[in-house]
């Protein structure tokens, strides 16, 4: 949808990450075939697509834990295509990966901690109590180990350790994967609530209904290319997304 | 009676070391999976420009800190030239090339320092100490004492910095810890400098009791890897009751087998932990829900 795009709120919004024409390959298998993605000041932008569609992929190819074949990953215009994951996390990157990927054997309270890593600023402390604020769960459990935390509590602690860097731009794979339908909903009004501070977010999801109605512009990719964009609710209209997303 | 204690200290002298080096393998293993065998030759490394330094003339005081500086540069090199260049290498092609740096670092000591044995002074004379029956020597309390106090000092450091978190954490999970915005080839050259600073630290300590030369580090290195296995690989509380516990079994099979079969303990103790208990004593519980 060309033209639409045009019209879309994705083209009014400066651009905070940009991809162009990204590939990417697992060996000699190719995964990402040239993949165009914009994410722009203040948007939920979201992902949505088959398993081994390469959601997984772009973001970790966009966080640098994989190497690209091709294309580029700008920040705020600057290419960081090739930087290491640590150069990319203090230019602003923040990945929740998939499976939450907590510190298992460390405590919630050092795991939020790390999250602030890469900060040298006195406010890391007052962030910490913000996202105990946030996640009251996470203030009774902060001297128990990450790994003795439930799937959900898990879930925000990866959210928050996340959000402790203060993230230029903020991407979220699978954050409802495996969880109860009414984690799913708490999970879903963390977002909202990340995305109405002003943090743009990138969110992959197979729960495509819940994400592409909370999001600004979304992408559905396919076998490692992008197939249909628009805004949240033309793809909830598009004939073959329902059919094959939201089962309609 | 006493005779036992003589044993004791014996063995918590000689285990005091092998703790020291099992610490080393559990920092590096945590760091990168890779087991270094060349950490035995940091022990060496330590004695050796200890040695080096009091031959030119430098007092034994100033001496020992350039000792260890220069093993820790030696630990730095080893990461940035032999680890750091095989990049995404697969673990045990990284273990190989430990194996082939302790050969490399083994064959230029004795080019440069010769095959004899080099003996340093004890730090405060070799009058014994008698104690309950039993003699302790000055240097054995030397090194007791040093190996504590380390043993606290690394302790605080994974407690209470957040370096040492950070190398928990990539310990915990790689991955995570990239994401977070850990520097990870920064960490593990961080690491081989804190397994050479405690390999010489032990080397320097020990080497007025086991003399110097230049293969020292070979049994010196293995006897650690068994203490750390023996504890729990990765374990730090592991390492040392492994390194304390090897050490005093060899000391007890000396004193009251032979002491022919005292090289034979850690061996037989290897495979009986193997077979018995393969994550060691207080090898990792995974406390992973998912």
């Amino acid at each position: 949808m060309p033209t639409s795009h045009e019209h879309a709120i994705g083209a009014l919004a400066k651009p905070v990450l940009e991809v162009s024409n990204l590939e990417a390959a697992y060996g000699r298998i190719q995964v990402l075939h040239g993949i165009n993605i914009k994410v722009g000041e203040g948007q939920l932008i979201s992902l949505v697509g088959a398993n081994g569609a390469g959601k997984t992929t772009l973001l970790k190819a966009i966080s640098g834990l994989i190497e690209v074949t091709g294309g580029t990953i700008t920040l705020f215009g600057d290419a960081i295509t090739t930087a290491p994951p640590d150069r990319r996390v203090r230019a602003g990157i923040s990945l929740v990966p998939e499976g939450r990927q907590v510190f298992a054997p460390l405590s919630v309270e050092d795991n939020l901690r790390l999250g602030a890593y890469t900060r040298r600023d006195n406010e890391r402390e007052i962030d910490l109590e913000r996202m105990y604020e946030l996640f009251p769960i996470l203030k009774q459990r902060r001297r128990l180990a990450a790994g003795m935390l439930s799937g959900g509590q898990q879930q925000m602690l990866a959210i928050a350790r996340a959000l402790m860097a203060r993230p230029k731009v903020l991407l979220l794979d699978e954050p409802s994967m495996g969880l109860a339908p009414r984690l799913v909903q708490e999970i879903f009004e963390v977002i909202s609530n990340c995305k109405s501070k002003g943090i743009p977010i990138l969110l992959v999801e197979q729960n495509a209904l819940a994400a592409l109605s909370i999001a600004d512009y979304a992408y559905v990719l396919e076998t490692g290319k992008v197939t249909v964009e628009g805004t949240g609710p033309e793809l909830m209209r598009d004939d073959k997304v329902q059919q094959a997303y939201l089962g309609m | 009676m006493s005779e036992l204690l003589q044993f004791v200290f014996s063995g918590l002298t000689t285990g005091s070391i092998y703790a020291l080096s099992a610490l080393g393998f559990a920092i590096i293993y945590n760091a990168s999976r890779v087991i270094n065998f060349a950490q035995g030759d940091f022990l060496m490394l330590g004695g050796m420009f200890t040695v080096a330094c009091t031959q030119l003339g430098v007092p034994l005081y100033l001496a020992i800190p350039l000792g260890v500086l220069a093993t820790v540069v030696a630990g730095a090199l080893l990461e940035r030239l032999a680890i750091a260049p095989a990049g995404n290498s697969n673990v045990v092609s990284l273990i190989i090339i430990t194996i082939g740096a302790s050969m490399f670092i083994e064959g230029v000591v004795q080019i440069l320092f010769g095959k004899n044995q080099h003996a340093v002074p004890s730090f405060s004379g070799e009058t014994a100490i008698p104690v309950g029956g039993a003699m302790l020597l000055p240097q054995s309390l030397w090194v007791i004492g040093v190996a504590a106090v380390i043993v606290v000092f690394v302790g605080c450091f994974f407690r209470f910095t957040m370096i040492g978190k950070a190398m928990l954490a990539m310990s915990a999970n790689r991955e995570a810890a990239q994401l977070v915005g850990i520097n990870t080839r920064m960490m593990l050259l961080v690491s081989f400098c804190m397994a050479a600073f405690l390999g010489a630290t032990a080397g320097i300590v020990a080497a007025p009791i086991t003399m110097v030369v230049y293969d020292l580090g070979q049994m010196l290195g293995l006897k650690g890897f068994v203490a750390a296995t023996l504890g729990g690989m990765g374990s730090g509380v592991g390492a040392i009751v492994g390194g304390l516990l090897v050490g005093l079994l060899e000391a007890f099979v000396a004193g009251y087998v032979s002491s022919a079969y005292k090289d034979a303990v850690p061996f037989v103790l290897i495979i009986i932990i193997l077979l018995v208990r393969p994550g060691g004593i207080f090898g990792a519980k995974s406390v992973d829900r998912v």
